[in-house]
C-alpha cells in the first residue's frame, strides 16, 4: 500500500514537472572518511533529519532534500531545480552550520558527489557495498525508513522519489542475485549458523549462555531471532545474568549450578573472562548420559578458551572455538568480496536507467519550454500584425490565424515529443538536450518570464 | 531397447539435476520448484517408457537387464520425490538425481539391445513382489546416500572449515530423519514384497523355499536395517555411528541385489 502511494506520488510529480537539468548532489561522511568522534557529532536524529530537509528547501538552496543517517554514515541528498555547480558547497556549509562544526573540521572528512557519482554512491550504499560489514542487510531498511519519513514530510520530489525507489530496487536485486549478503560475517552469527547445521530449525531448542558479555549478547540476539525455545543465562554476577535474561526473555541459573545446566541444552555458548576453562571435558562427559546422547553444540567465544580443548573428542559434542568461527568469518568475507563485481554490475545498470529517466524528464521539460516559447512568439506576431482581440471581421481573422498557427506549433513539437516519449519508454539517454536549450534560448530566464 | 521416452526422461532428469545444483548454490525458490517439476516430468516420461515396455511383454519389465535397471532408476527417483515432499528439503536432490541419471545411462549403455521378453514367472502377485522388492532397494540406496552426506557433513563440522555447499545441505538431524524415513520405506516394502513372494510361491508349489540364498540374504537385510532403526535413537549410537551402520548395511543390499541374484540363487536369477 505504502509502495503504491510512493510510486503514485512520484509518478504524478514526475509527469507534471517541467524542469531543466536537475542534478542530484550529496555530501556526507561515513566510517571510511571520518573517525567515530566526528560521525557522532554529525549524526541526525529522525526529527533533525526532517528539520534539516525542510530548512534546506525553505532557504531555496534545493527543491528536494533527504537525510540518511545511520551509526556509520550521515548523508544529505539534495536536488536543485536548475544546474547549480555551487550546490555541494552550499550543502556543505549548511551541514557545518547545522551541527555547529567549522568547515575546517569537515575538510577532507566529508565527501561530495554530484550527478552520476551521487546516484552510484546511493545505489552502492543501499546494496551494502559501502557498509563497514560488506553486504549487511540493515542498511537497506535504514535507507527505506529515511525515504519514507522524507516522503511523508513532503521534502522529496520526483527526482529523489525516483532515486530512492531505484536504490531500494537495486538493494533488493543485489541481495537476491548475488551472494553478497549470504553467509555469516560475525563470530556470533557464525556460531549460531553452525548450530543450525547440526539441528536445523532452532525453534523449541534449549540454549545456555555462560557469561553475559557483549559477544554472548550478540549470540543471544541471533538465537532469539531464530525462535529459540528456552534460554538460560549463567554468570558469575547473578545481577548481570538477571539483566540479560530479563532483556532477552530468558531464565537465570546460579553459577554454582553450571554443571547441572549442561545436562539439558542443545546449544552451550560460553563467553567469560578468566585463565582457566569453566567447562571441562569431565563436566560434559558427565552431562551426556543425562542428555541421552543427544548432540550438543558448544560455542566457545572466550579468549583464553572457556571450554577444555579435550572436550572436542566427546561423541556427539561439537565444539567450536573463536579460531574456528574466525576462520569461517574470514572465508565468508572473501566469498562476499568476490561478489563485488557482480553487485557493481547491477548497480551500474540501474545508474544508467536512472540517468536515462532523468534525461527524459529533462526532455519533456524541453518540449514544454519550446512549445511555450513558440506560443509566446506567435502571440506577439499576431498582436503586431492583426492587432489585439476585438470584434467584427478582424476578430474572425485573428481567430482563424490563431487556430492555424496553434496547429502549426503543435505539428512542429509533435515529432520531438513522440521521439522523446519513445526514448523514455526504452529508458535510453537522449543526447544533445543542453545544445537544443542553448540554440532555442530556453535557458534564458527572460524568455521564461514571457510565457 | 531404448525408446524416445527413455531419452526424454533422461533429458528431463539431467535438466532437473542442473536446477537442483543451481538451487544448491543460489537457493532461489523458483529454481528449486523448477527442479522438482522437471523431476516429476521425468518420472512421468519414464513411467510411460516402462509402460510401453510392459505392453510388449504383458508384465512389469524386471526380467531383462535393461528393464530391471530402468525400473530401479524410476523407483529411486520416485522414493526421493516422496522424501523431498515429506521433509521439504531439496538440497539432497543434487546428489540423488545423478544416481538416477547414472543408472539410466548405464542401462542404455550396458544393455542397449536388451529386448524385452516375457518373464517365466508371471501374474499380478509376482509382479508386485518384484516391484515392491526393487522399491525397497531404491529406498535403501537413498538412505545410503543420506548417511554418506551425514558422515561427510559431520566431518566438515568437526574440522570447522565448511565450504559453500556445506551451508546449503540439510542439517545433521534433518539428514538423520530423512535417512530414517527412507529406511522405514525400504523395510516395510521389503517385508511386504517378501511376504508376497512367499504367498506366490506357496500357491505355485505348496511350500516355502526358505533355504534359497536370496531369501536368506533378504532376511539378513531385514535384520540389519531393523538393528539400525533400533540403535539410531540409542545414546551411544545416535549420530555418526548410526549413519555409518546405515551406510555399511547397503553393502549387504548391493551384494544381495547383484552377486546373489547373478550367481547364488536358484530362482531369483532374472537377467
Amino acid at each position: 500500500m505504502a509502495t503504491e502511494r510512493i510510486e503514485r506520488v512520484a509518478n504524478n510529480r514526475g509527469e507534471d514537472s517541467v524542469r531543466g537539468r536537475a542534478e542530484v548532489a550529496l555530501i556526507g561522511c561515513n566510517h571510511t572518511s571520518a573517525p567515530v568522534e566526528l560521525r557522532e557529532r554529525v549524526a541526525f536524529t529522525p526529527e533533525q533529519a526532517l528539520k534539516a530537509a525542510n530548512e534546506l528547501r525553505q532557504s531555496g538552496i534545493i527543491e528536494e532534500a533527504l537525510v540518511v543517517s545511520t551509526c556509520n554514515r550521515s548523508e544529505l541528498y539534495g536536488v536543485s531545480g536548475e544546474s547549480n555547480e555551487s550546490l555541494p558547497r552550499a550543502l556543505m556549509s549548511y551541514f557545518g552550520d547545522f551541527h555547529k562544526i567549522g568547515l575546517h573540521e569537515l575538510d577532507g572528512r566529508v565527501y561530495q558527489h554530484v550527478g552520476r557519482h551521487a546516484v552510484r554512491h546511493l545505489f552502492r550504499v543501499a546494496s551494502g557495498l559501502d557498509s563497514m560489514l560488506l553486504g549487511e542487510a540493515e542498511i537497506l531498511g535504514q535507507v527505506r525508513d529515511a525515504y519514507n519519513r522524507a516522503l511523508g514530510n513532503g521534502s522529496t520530489g520526483p527526482v529523489l522519489n525516483r532515486l530512492f525507489q531505484g536504490a531500494l530496487e537495486v538493494g533488493k536485486r543485489v541481495r537476491s542475485e548475488t551472494e553478497i549478503g549470504a553467509r555469516p560475517m560475525s563470530v556470533a552469527f557464525a556460531g549460531v549458523k553452525l548450530a543450525e547445521r547440526i539441528f536445523g530449525d532452532l525453534k523449541n531448542r534449549r540454549a545456555v549462555i555462560v557469561g553475559a558479555g557483549a559477544v554472548a549478547e550478540q549470540v543471544v540476539e541471533h538465537l532469539r531471532l531464530r525462535g529459540i525455545g528456552e534460554l538460560r543465562v549463567v554468570n558469575r554476577s547473578f545481577a548481570r545474568a538477571q539483566e540479560l535474561a530479563l532483556r532477552m526473555g530468558g531464565v537465570v541459573a546460579e553459577w554454582s549450578a553450571l554443571e547441572k545446566s549442561l545436562e539439558q541444552p542443545d546449544i552451550i555458548v560460553t563467553s567469560v573472562s578468566g585463565n582457566e576453562p569453566v567447562v571441562t571435558r569431565a563436566m560434559l562427559e558427565r552431562a551426556m548420559p543425562a542428555r541421552a546422547g543427544r548432540a550438543v553444540c558448544v560455542i566457545d567465544l572466550g579468549v583464553p578458551r572457556n571450554v577444555e580443548p579435550q572436550a572436542e573428542g566427546i561423541y556427539n559434542a561439537y565444539l567450536f572455538n573463536i579460531d574456528h568461527l574466525g576462520g569461517i568469518v574470514e572465508q565468508n568475507r572473501k566469498a562476499r568480496e568476490s561478489e563485488i563485481p557482480r553487485a557493481d554490475a547491477i548497480v551500474d545498470e540501474h545508474v544508467e536507467k536512472f540517468l536515462a529517466w532523468q534525461t527524459s524528464l529533462e526532455g519533456a521539460g524541453l518540449v514544454e519550454a519550446l512549445r511555450a516559447r513558440l506560443n509566446a512568439e506567435r502571440e506577439s506576431l499576431l498582436t503586431a500584425h492583426v492587432g489585439a482581440k476585438g470584434a467584427g471581421a478582424a476578430a474572425v481573422e485573428r481567430e482563424q490565424l490563431e487556430r492555424v498557427t496553434r496547429e502549426l506549433i503543435e505539428r512542429i513539437v509533435q515529432l520531438p515529443e513522440k521521439r522523446l516519449r519513445e526514448q523514455r519508454k526504452l529508458r535510453r539517454p537522449v543526447e544533445g538536450l543542453a545544445a537544443l536549450r542553448e540554440l532555442f534560448g530556453l535557458n534564458d530566464k527572460g524568455n521564461e518570464g514571457e510565457q | 531397447m531404448t525408446n524416445w521416452l527413455d531419452v526424454l526422461a533422461l533429458c528431463l532428469y539431467v535438466a532437473s539435476f542442473a536446477f537442483y545444483v543451481l538451487n544448491l548454490y543460489h537457493e532461489r525458490v523458483w529454481s528449486g520448484r523448477v527442479a522438482t517439476l522437471l523431476l516429476i516430468a521425468g518420472l512421468v516420461a519414464h513411467y510411460y517408457a516402462l509402460l510401453e515396455r510392459s505392453r510388449i511383454i504383458h508384465a512389469i519389465p524386471y526380467d531383462d537387464l535393461y528393464g530391471s535397471m530402468s525400473l530401479f532408476a524410476w523407483l529411486l527417483a520416485l522414493t526421493y520425490l516422496g522424501l523431498e515432499l515429506f521433509h521439504r528439503k531439496r538440497a539432497v536432490g543434487s546428489l540423488v538425481v545423478p544416481f538416477v541419471i547414472f543408472w539410466l545411462v548405464v542401462a542404455m549403455e550396458v544393455a542397449p539391445s536388451s529386448q524385452p521378453h516375457a518373464p517365466a514367472a508371471n501374474g499380478a502377485l509376482f509382479a508386485l513382489h518384484i516391484t515392491i522388492g526393487i522399491l525397497a532397494y531404491a529406498a535403501f540406496a537413498i538412505s545410503f546416500l543420506l548417511s554418506l552426506i551425514y558422515l561427510i557433513q559431520n566431518r566438515i563440522l568437526r574440522r570447522g572449515r565448511p565450504g559453500l555447499a556445506f551451508w546449503r545441505f540439510p542439517a545433521l538431524e534433518v539428514l538423520e530423519r530423512m535417512s530414517r524415513s527412507s529406511v522405514w520405506i525400504g523395510l516395510v516394502a521389503l517385508i511386504v514384497g517378501t511376504s508376497l513372494g512367499f504367498v506366490w510361491e506357496h500357491r505355485l508349489t505348496g511350500h516355502f523355499a526358505i533355504a534359497d540364498p536370496k531369501v536368506l540374504f533378504t532376511l539378513l537385510v531385514l535384520a540389519v536395517y531393523a538393528i539400525y532403526l533400533a540403535i539410531v535413537r540409542a545414546p551411544a549410537w545416535r549420530g555418526a555411528r548410526a549413519a555409518l551402520v546405515c551406510a555399511c548395511n547397503f553393502v549387504i543390499v548391493l551384494f544381495s541385489y547383484t552377486v546373489v541374484n547373478l550367481y547364488f540363487t536358484n530362482f531369483h536369477r532374472f537377467f
